[in-house]
């Protein structure tokens, strides 16, 4: 069984009991422990089951690297499910669930998938996609839903807050073993600004556990020295709990903090997602130890064997009371060594290299450990635990020559560099054959802006893997000369070992487990490749080899070893799966940030917002504006209160906040001829005082944005754009004038929100602003298509006559930190005369009405303004203006386009929105043709009926034909062709 | 992501800062212009595997358009200039062949 | 005056650093070049500040001057002063080529102050602050949103559009909360 040992622990404080519980059982660790470390402190080794087979699960590392200890943590607004438990700190009142289990974790009826794992090999998915459809629907998916997923989706909304910040270094060092601190002190001391970040609660990595000696001190307190140290520089900034998720180019890393993971409900932030620009960046993230290919090595009680030297040393946990240990290296005798000094039992130490020679395995013989060299696991016995295991010679196909009962396998296959934040960017590796890793190759980095190295590795992401070597190479990365030294036995070579024993048969091959979270065995990278996959990258999909949570730290090395000897290809050439962020999940709410609940997206308001929300206004988005689209009033659908306001527009006053027009100043010199270019028409000869409509197309010729021009002076005027168009027309205007013609005099100011604009619509109009008094509105004064300025009921306005509803119109401006106060005093002026505020939508309808056409709708950036009738707002006199070459082409001009016409039905119903208009034929990819479509589409509360606009082939010429159109569904509809000005024809109305 | 310095206001601005505007040094054909002319300046855009010369805006900033030289493949910046200009300046282009001797010219 | 409103009417909240908005102020873009005749004169007519160089900003009592692009500036004066100002700034550039506007009630303006109010902008804006000179105005984004920023008066003013005003007020509140200090 695992437990605590009375003694001992480096990182737990055994005065600091934590409760927690596990699948509601009531447990207690130590502050300091991680979960991982508690579950087994309390024998707790079951701890979930695999994905695919639902095979009992242990716990196998002690650190990111873990594919199977993953649980369901915390509850209601903090439940979060895959949380690794061997990267969780204990905190008291933890409470988690294991996962992928059902009815119960000891009890799983998923696990029948085991005794059909024959049905269910490598490529299961692509096969059974490829079996008919029927299979798939019937038989596959609904056992795959049942048994499947990775615990639960959270219900309720995160109690948490999240939030992002920036930082800038000259250097940054991933990774806070004695690799990454010895870099740091250098860099520190030669002034360079530092961060150094380190994914776990501890500074020193794995050198205190291994009993490292450094300047002839213990390890531990080189490190508590190197920490002060740097703590005390000004230049040197330092995050514990914080992962470096990703590199990325120009020196942008990603970085989550875990600020209080630990302590939940403390106030702080959750997390903190770091957006660091660092001029360099040295990854001293280590190295991560190998799983053995032996069947049963997925039995819980199989643990990697410097985890449970971790267990052990710091958090005073003994996984096992006998451990074999198997091994193709000297550093699993730390292991032995640790194990056998705590007490407990070693049986034995099954080495697969044939001699066995070095410092570490003559400690152990000397402890009285028996060493078997040339020996193998043949076969691990258990179910839920480990029970026994079964010892075959490495060279032969696995006949037992003995069995050796135990509790625990501590099991190394060697040590792989990470080299995640190297290979992210593009930096290129080395396949290392002495230590049967690939390591970056410095000749190949990944680059930064100025063609330097962007990343640098340094200690056991080098490759190197002895302490001594570690602290020289950490010292070069940094750019320094002088490295500590560092004391430690004599380690003979690994050899490698990818099959356990190298002859096994296929019943051993089938127990094999590379990926164990997604239970990829040995035989299913080889029956792939027996299939025809010699990529890596295939191999990986087909068999889902690495595609889990863990992404493959533990399995991907494995893995492709297995595929290169069943390829017979030199593992370099069969190379590695691409290195993609993040090195270990990242929550959605970190990356989310700040941008949630009120402040997800910025939505921009009037300076009139407030008073649409007490007045029931039903918004829409128009860009990011919100708009009123109508103000229902009680017991109204949002239908009824269009109609009512429409009708109410028309026969008294209706009064819309227009402040979300554009507004662009345009001015200087040259201003007249530069809008003659950005508009179809003529601007420069506009009269001061004076406005006039104008389009804007593409350099293509299609129409882009519309707008009321007003001459301000000599040389200033005032272009209105669409809504959702001020800041593309201003961008537009700047590109222009200063890449293309920034010789010419002119300086634009966008001051759209400079101003809250108003229109007062309807017969009524002028009377409402004569209530308000101190300016003449009169016909005589302000004619249709001018503008004043003035005062008017005490407030700076300036008045246009512009009407974009045909009736009698002004539109109001004022500046917008009056404009609350100017609409007040409006609505008060206007009651008497029945005025309402009217939305976005009756604003569509009464344009509709009058056969105006409205950008985004009319238009959709293939429509030239000659298709839309507009073709009296081109200059027929301007040599040039934007969009007039492309305007030229050939099919621009022909008669076969579509052009904007009225549509109506013939019993007055209104035309679904989304109907087209089909034509005989079929086009060269045998669909449908078709001759027009419907664009805008209204009931029409003025007219009593459904009105329309489209764009049909032959457009006005056909004025008078019914032809038919196809609604979404389907279905089919009689339509006429009309003249697109439905009220008011010869406008009349707004000429008042 | 990219860190571009806008040679207007000096400040090093990062990728969120700042807008693309597509390729650098095209010529504007306008009305009457041939055919031919006119489809390489609306349509025939460079995408190379290295030396790239393209326009960026300091959208979050200044405000100005200026032009950067880059290569694509491995995202090292030779220089990044105003926009008032027809062609790379030489400093820039002396850089570029320095760096990438078998550069064939941004033409 | 009371028809006249700042865009929040002086939210305030206070966390571990203190934020409020300000205003109204006025404000006015003034587009020329920085060799136009009689330019800097003009500037230190209606702000009492010398024309700002490249990045900076100056600062004279409540007014400001800063330079926002090569050949724009932003001037800040009191609200009411703003007609005066573009009166003397159109008497002193008269046949110039400039542009000068009212942009007063296009803005928002917040205060941000406390001795970690730069940890506030730290997490809104992509910018380097130990190489933010102190007088340096920085134009950026404030997440999603243009801004402007510069250090006066033991703080930062940060300068938004007014319709994103509620926006950045929940970005600032956010950012400023107790328990979330960076350093
Ligand atoms: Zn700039």
């Amino acid at each position: 069984m695992s437990t605590r040992l009375a003694k001992g622990g480096r990182l737990i404080d055994r005065a600091a009991p934590q409760d927690f519980t596990f699948n509601g059982k009531r447990l207690r660790g130590f502050k300091g422990d991680t979960l991982a470390a508690a579950l087994l402190a309390n024998d707790q080794m079951l701890v979930g089951r695999s994905f695919k087979y639902h095979r009992p699960r242990g716990i196998v590392a002690s650190g990111a690297e873990e594919p199977n200890a993953l649980v369901n943590m915390g509850e209601g607004g903090r439940f979060e499910p895959n949380q690794r438990t061997t990267t969780t700190e204990l905190f008291d009142g933890l409470t988690c669930t294991s996962q992928n289990h059902f009815p119960s974790l000891e009890f799983d009826i998923g696990v029948l998938n085991n005794y059909a794992a024959r049905f269910l090999p490598a490529g299961f998915y692509y096969k059974t996609f490829i079996h008919p459809r029927a299979a798939w629907k019937h038989v596959f998916e609904p056992i795959i839903r049942q048994s499947a997923g990775l615990g639960k989706v959270p219900k309720d909304r995160d109690a948490d807050r999240y939030e992002q910040a920036y930082a800038f270094c000259d250097l940054l060092i991933t990774g806070g073993g004695i690799a990454g601190l010895q870099a740091a002190l250098t860099a520190g001391k030669a002034g360079k600004r530092v961060w150094l970040m380190e994914q776990t609660a501890h500074w020193g990595g794995r050198a205190p556990v291994d009993g490292v000696e450094i300047d002839g001190t213990p390890a531990e307190a080189w490190v508590k020295n190197a920490v002060q140290a740097l703590e005390a520089m000004e230049n040197v900034t330092m995050r514990l709990r914080c992962m470096a998720a990703g590199s990325y180019d120009h020196g942008y890393v990603l970085a989550d903090e875990k600020v209080a993971d630990h302590t939940p409900g403390d106030g702080r932030p959750r997390h903190r997602l770091w957006r660091i620009r660092a001029g360099q960046i040295i990854a001293a993230t280590g190295a991560i130890e190998r799983p053995l290919s032996f069947a049963g090595n997925d039995i819980p009680g199989v643990m990697l064997a410097a985890a449970m030297r971790d267990y052990l040393v710091n958090w005073a946990v003994a996984p096992g009371d006998r451990t074999v240990v198997v091994t193709n290296n000297d550093d699993a005798y730390r292991t032995a060594i640790a194990l056998k000094e705590a007490g407990l039992e070693v049986p034995v130490i099954l080495d697969a290299r044939a001699t066995v020679t070095g410092d570490l395995p003559a400690k152990a013989r000397a402890l009285g450990i028996r060493v078997e060299a040339g020996k193998a696991i043949a076969k691990v016995k258990g179910g839920k635990r480990v029970t026994s295991v079964a010892i075959c010679a490495q060279a032969g196909q696995g006949a037992v020559l003995e069995e050796i009962a135990c509790d625990a396998v501590a099991m190394s296959g060697g040590w792989s560099p990470v080299v995640h934040l190297w290979s992210h960017c593009g930096g290129k590796l080395n396949w290392d054959a002495a230590q049967a890793h690939f390591a970056p190759d410095p000749a190949r980095p990944p680059l930064n802006h100025d063609g330097s190295a962007l990343v640098v590795t340094a200690g056991a992401a080098s490759g190197v893997l002895l302490a001594g070597d570690v602290l020289a190479n950490a010292t070069a990365a940094a750019g320094g000369d002088v490295a500590p030294v560092a004391s430690g036995p004599v380690e003979a070579a690994m050899e490698p070992v990818w099959v356990m024993p190298q002859g096994a048969t296929i019943d051993l091959r089938m127990k094999m487990w590379l990926d164990y979270q997604n239970d990829v065995k040995v035989s299913d990278v080889q029956l792939a490749a027996r299939e025809g996959y010699s990529s890596v990258e295939h191999t990986k999909r087909y068999t889902t080899l690495g595609m889990a949570t863990d992404q493959g730290k533990l399995s991907n090395i494995n893995g492709l070893a297995v595929l290169a000897d069943s390829l017979s290809s030199p593992i370099p050439q069969v190379g590695t799966t691409t290195f993609r962020p993040p090195y270990t999940p990242v929550t959605f709410g970190a990356l989310a940030g700040e941008a949630r609940g009120d402040i997800f997206q910025p939505l921009r308001q009037t300076p009139i917002h407030a008073w649409h929300e007490a007045h029931n206004a039903y918004f829409e988005p128009v860009g990011l504006w919100r708009r009123p689209y109508c103000y229902p009033r009680p017991g109204e659908t949002h239908e009824q209160a269009v109609h009512r306001e429409v009708v109410n527009t028309r026969t008294n006053v209706g009064l819309l906040d227009a402040s979300t027009l554009g507004k662009i100043i345009v001015k200087g010199p040259d201003a007249g001829k530069f809008l003659d270019m950005l508009y179809t028409n003529v601007m420069s000869n506009l009269g001061i005082g004076k406005c006039r409509y104008g389009l804007m197309c593409s350099e293509q010729g299609f129409l882009s944005d519309d707008g009321v021009v007003a001459r301000i002076d000599e040389d200033t005027w005032l272009c209105h754009t669409t809504s959702g168009g001020a800041d593309r027309i201003h961008a537009w205007m700047e590109d222009w004038l200063q890449c293309e013609w920034w010789d010419w005099q002119v300086y634009t100011a966008n001051v759209t929100e400079q101003f809250a604009q108003i229109a007062v619509v309807g017969p009524n109009a002028r009377k409402v602003l004569e209530k308000l008094g101190g300016m003449d509105v009169s016909k005589e004064a302000l004619p249709f298509m001018q503008w004043a300025d003035g005062e008017m009921g005490g407030f700076r306005v300036r008045a246009y006559r512009i009407s974009f509803s045909g009736e009698l119109s002004y539109e109001i401006a004022v500046p917008a930190s009056e404009g609350r106060a100017f609409w007040d005093a409006l609505v008060t002026a206007g009651a008497e005369f029945g005025m309402m505020p009217y939305g976005t939508e009756g604003l569509h309808v009464l344009r509709a009405e009058k056969g105006f056409i409205m950008i985004g709708d009319e238009t959709d950036g293939t429509v030239i303004p000659q298709d839309l009738n507009l073709g009296w707002a081109i200059s027929k006199k301007k040599a040039d203006y934007l969009g007039k070459r492309g305007q030229e082409r050939p099919f621009l001009a022909s008669p076969d386009r579509w052009k904007l016409v009225g549509l109506e039905t013939l019993d007055g119903s209104v035309i679904p929105d989304g109907s087209i208009a089909p034509a005989p034929g079929t086009n060269a990819n045998g669909q449908r043709n078709t001759q027009g479509r419907v664009t805008s589409t209204y009931y029409s509360p003025t007219l009593k009926r459904g009105i329309a606009m489209g764009l049909v082939k032959g457009g006005l010429s056909r004025v008078g034909e019914t032809i038919e159109m196809t609604r979404l569904d389907g279905s089919t509809l009689q339509v006429k062709i009309v003249d697109p000005v439905f009220y008011d024809k010869e406008g009349e109305k707004q000429n008042v | 992501m990219l860190i571009l310095e806008c040679p207007y206001c000096g400040v090093k601005a990062e990728e969120t800062e700042l807008a693309p505007g597509g390729e650098a040094h095209l010529k504007r054909f306008g009305p009457g212009s041939p055919d031919e002319d006119f489809e390489a300046y609306m349509f025939a855009r460079k995408n190379p595997k290295g030396v790239h010369f393209e326009r960026w805006r300091h959208a979050y900033g200044c405000g100005k358009w200026f032009l950067a030289a880059r290569c694509t493949a491995t995202l090292e910046v030779f220089g990044t200039y105003p926009a008032q200009t027809t062609e790379p300046p030489a400093d820039i282009v002396a850089k570029i062949m320095a760096k990438r001797p078998d550069w064939k010219g941004y033409k | 005056m009371s028809k006249v409103a700042s865009a929040l009417g002086g939210a305030r909240y206070d966390g571990f650093a203190h934020v409020r908005e300000i205003g109204p102020l006025g404000m006015i873009s003034l587009r020329a070049k920085p060799d136009v005749t009689g330019l800097a004169e003009a500037v230190t007519a209606v702000t009492g500040c010398p024309l700002p160089a490249q990045r900076r900003v100056e600062l004279a009592g409540g007014n400001v001057a800063g330079w926002m692009s090569p050949d724009e500036y932003l001037l800040i004066v009191p609200y009411d002063g703003v007609k005066a100002a573009l009166a003397t700034l159109a008497e002193k550039l008269a046949g110039q080529h400039h542009l000068a506007v009212d942009v007063s009630d296009a803005r928002a303006v917040f205060r941000i102050e406390g001795d970690k109010a730069a940890e506030v902008l730290m997490k809104l804006a992509p910018v380097d602050h130990a190489t933010l000179e102190p007088g340096e105005l920085r134009r950026s984004r404030a997440a999603q949103v243009a801004a402007a920023f510069w250090q006066q008066d033991g703080g930062y003013t940060l300068v938004c559009f007014r319709s994103v005003a509620g926006y950045v007020m929940g970005l600032l509140r956010h950012s400023a909360q107790s328990g979330a200090e960076l350093f």
